[in-house]
């Protein structure tokens, strides 16, 4: 495959990552690497394996095999809130907010990893936890307004609309200061100017340097948004490039129309 | 929370309600001793132990979301404790501890805080993977094994003496002052209940201020944020494991310390009084008052302990005025009520007789079960 579109610097480098569900290989040999500003997507067709990556990478399930690096380091997979510690903040595709906790609290839930205040440090309320504090409200109030939901900050997150639910939750993922934000079909149920907004704050969250890993089923969006396509396909990686090569690409237009018949 | 609570209020208006409630705290044992008896300012002692035991135990299942059903466990713990530190007892089993073990109070509760903190950690430990149900029955065991243990540690030693219980256990000094027997201040006899309501008094505020501060807090947000969705809190970079250990301890400190009171003031600490019964009461106390909300499970402690009293008392005279004679034992018609009143409550009230505005406004929501965000589990 060409390389021109190989990039400056590795932030993301995932090696060989294998994972099986029972009899059912979710996941083989999958390699990729993803350079520091990238928007990178990850798409494939239903089933292909690319949840499963996103959890592998995100700590909620353990490889069978492989390792990744990121941003010089080891990445420990299997340990959810280690790899967040390291850099990767993540969205679900099944919304998953904390329901009944305001909008506001939700993005303050996402500052507790940098975040200090102990049992004594919360009881006694001392000047470095009030200050402490203040900050994570501050910063809380700030990215309500980066994604734009700053108006309904006091209520409760289950009230707020399916749009502005995916957006809060970029906030709570931005909240923990990543590296990479990984979003998984953030666009899933959106209408068209829902989604065309949706687009502008994925790529302001890049211009601000933060790394975008994107798994879409919107085709269209992925490769307007893109700079780099992976193509998952039964578990393996069958194309990785520009988005205009991998639209091209037989092997891609195979898996997504299906083969000849053998 | 107190961002959707905290409306702004007049300080010197504030400052009123409270020296109000002060003074009112300060005069209830005279004012409940005047007018309805001696007994009734027991039983004020007895609902601020619930209370604590209420706020430690809303520390778990209100905030934290884990269902406990052993609670009762931490509260034998710190009463053990206190007996075995604070009484003549050891020195049958061990004669080189003759007199026995004579402890002062400000050593021995933060101790039992602490003793019942690890027990917290070491049911916590193998639970933490499981929720709902399944955590209730382990919990439940575990407050039976805790338990057994004192109705059974009278061999090959004798530390718990077994289901005789402990006695001849210290009451609790302060100072030199003795809260076992009348004191006189300036030629007002305090009786030893009195004595007691402050010290208990004393120690629910710090209870509650403790709980206050904690919930409005990055750990109080964690706490509420795995009850609403663990493996989200996960992906946020919360530490679920220490988070939920953490939430445990402190809930099961609580009971320590409440234990510890218990043991002094009655003097005498036996198996039965840690029952499951007890920490079901304890449960319906957070759930009836308002899961996750303090006034509310404040408010539930006060009234689960007034309410059977009254009904014990209330029960016979009020059968014979209407019936001349008394038709259903008393001890019999009160549960009967207890049990009504909560079906009632559980009915018309789902989440509780003082819930926080934000379980008001979620109940009041469209027709979602209030478990929406724990539910599910997996992805």
């Amino acid at each position: 495959m060409a390389r021109e579109a190989s990039v400056s610097e590795v932030l993301l480098d995932a090696r060989g990552i294998a994972k099986s569900f029972g009899g059912v290989q979710a996941l083989r040999d999958v390699s990729l690497t993803i350079g520091r500003g990238e928007i990178y997507g990850l798409i494939g067709p239903n089933g292909a394996g690319k949840t499963t990556f996103f959890n592998v990478l995100t700590g909620l399930y353990s490889a069978d095999s492989g390792e990744v690096q990121f941003d010089g380091a080891r990445l420990d997979i299997g340990l959810p809130h280690l790899v967040t510690r390291q850099g990767i903040a993540r969205t679900f595709q099944n919304i998953r907010l904390f329901a009944n906790m305001s909008a506001l609290e939700n993005v303050m839930v996402g500052r507790h990893l940098r975040s200090h205040a102990s049992v004594i440090g919360a009881v006694l309320r001392n000047r470095a936890t009030r200050r402490e504090e203040a900050d994570i409200v501050d910063r809380a109030h700030r990215l309500l307004r980066y994604v734009g939901v700053d108006a309904r900050a006091n209520d409760l997150a289950r009230h707020l609309s399916y749009g502005d639910q995916r957006r809060l939750e970029i906030a709570r993922a931005l909240a923990t200061e990543p590296k990479l934000l990984a979003l998984d079909e953030p666009a899933a149920g959106m209408n068209a100017t829902e989604t065309a907004s949706l687009r502008q704050l994925v790529e302001s969250i890049r211009a601000d340097g933060v790394t975008v890993l994107l798994i879409e089923h919107d085709v269209k969006l992925v490769m307007g948004l893109c700079d780099r396509v992976a193509v998952l396909d039964y578990g393996e990686k069958i194309a990785e490039d520009v988005p205009d090569r991998v639209q091209r690409d037989p092997k891609v237009v195979e898996a997504y129309l299906g083969g000849a018949l053998a | 929370m107190t961002t959707l609570e905290g409306k702004r209020r007049d300080p010197r208006v504030a400052l009123a309600g409270t020296l109000l409630l002060a003074v009112a705290l300060a005069l209830a044992p005279f004012a409940v001793g005047a007018g309805a008896g001696i007994a009734w300012v027991r039983v004020i002692d007895f609902a601020l132990l619930y209370i604590m035991l209420a706020l430690g135990l809303n520390i778990v299942v209100g905030f934290a979301g884990l269902l406990d059903l052993g609670y009762i466990a931490f509260y034998a713990v710190g009463a053990y404790l206190y007996a075995l530190l604070s009484s003549p007892h050891l020195a049958g089993a061990f004669p080189s501890l003759a007199p026995g073990l004579h402890w002062p109070i400000w050593a021995i509760l933060p101790l039992g805080a602490l003793v019942a903190g690890a027990f917290g950690v070491i049911l916590g430990a193998p639970t933490l993977r499981l929720r709902g149900d399944y955590l209730a029955i382990v919990t439940l065991g575990f407050g039976e094994i805790i338990r057994i243990f004192m109705n059974n540690l009278n061999r090959p030693v004798n530390l718990t003496n077994g289901p005789q219980g402990i006695t001849q256990i210290d009451p609790i000094g302060i100072g030199g002052v003795s809260f076992g027997r009348t004191l006189d201040v300036f030629g007002i006899g305090l009786p030893s209940v009195y004595l007691y309501y402050y010290l208990f008094l004393g120690a629910t505020l710090l209870v509650v201020f403790v709980s206050i501060r904690l919930e409005d807090s990055r750990i109080g947000r964690a706490w509420v944020a795995i009850r609403e969705d663990e493996i989200a809190a996960k992906a946020c970079g919360i530490n679920t494991r220490n988070i939920k250990l953490l939430a445990f301890a402190m809930g099961a400190s609580f009971g320590g310390v409440a234990g510890g009171l218990f043991a002094g003031f009655q003097q005498f600490v036996s198996p039965e009084s840690f029952t499951l019964m007890e920490s079901v009461m304890v449960l319906c106390m957070v759930v009836l008052g308002g899961m996750g909300h303090i006034p509310g499970v404040i408010f539930g402690g006060i009234l689960l302990t007034l309410l059977p009293e009254a009904l014990r008392y209330g029960a016979g005279p009020v059968q014979t005025a209407l019936f001349g004679k008394v038709l259903v034992p008393p001890e019999s018609l009160r549960m009967l009520l207890f049990g009504l009143a909560l079906i009632l409550v559980m009915l018309y009230r789902p989440a509780g007789l003082w819930p926080s505005a934000i379980r008001r406004r979620e109940f009041a929501g469209a027709g979602n079960s209030p478990e929406n965000g724990a539910g599910s589990e997996r992805e």
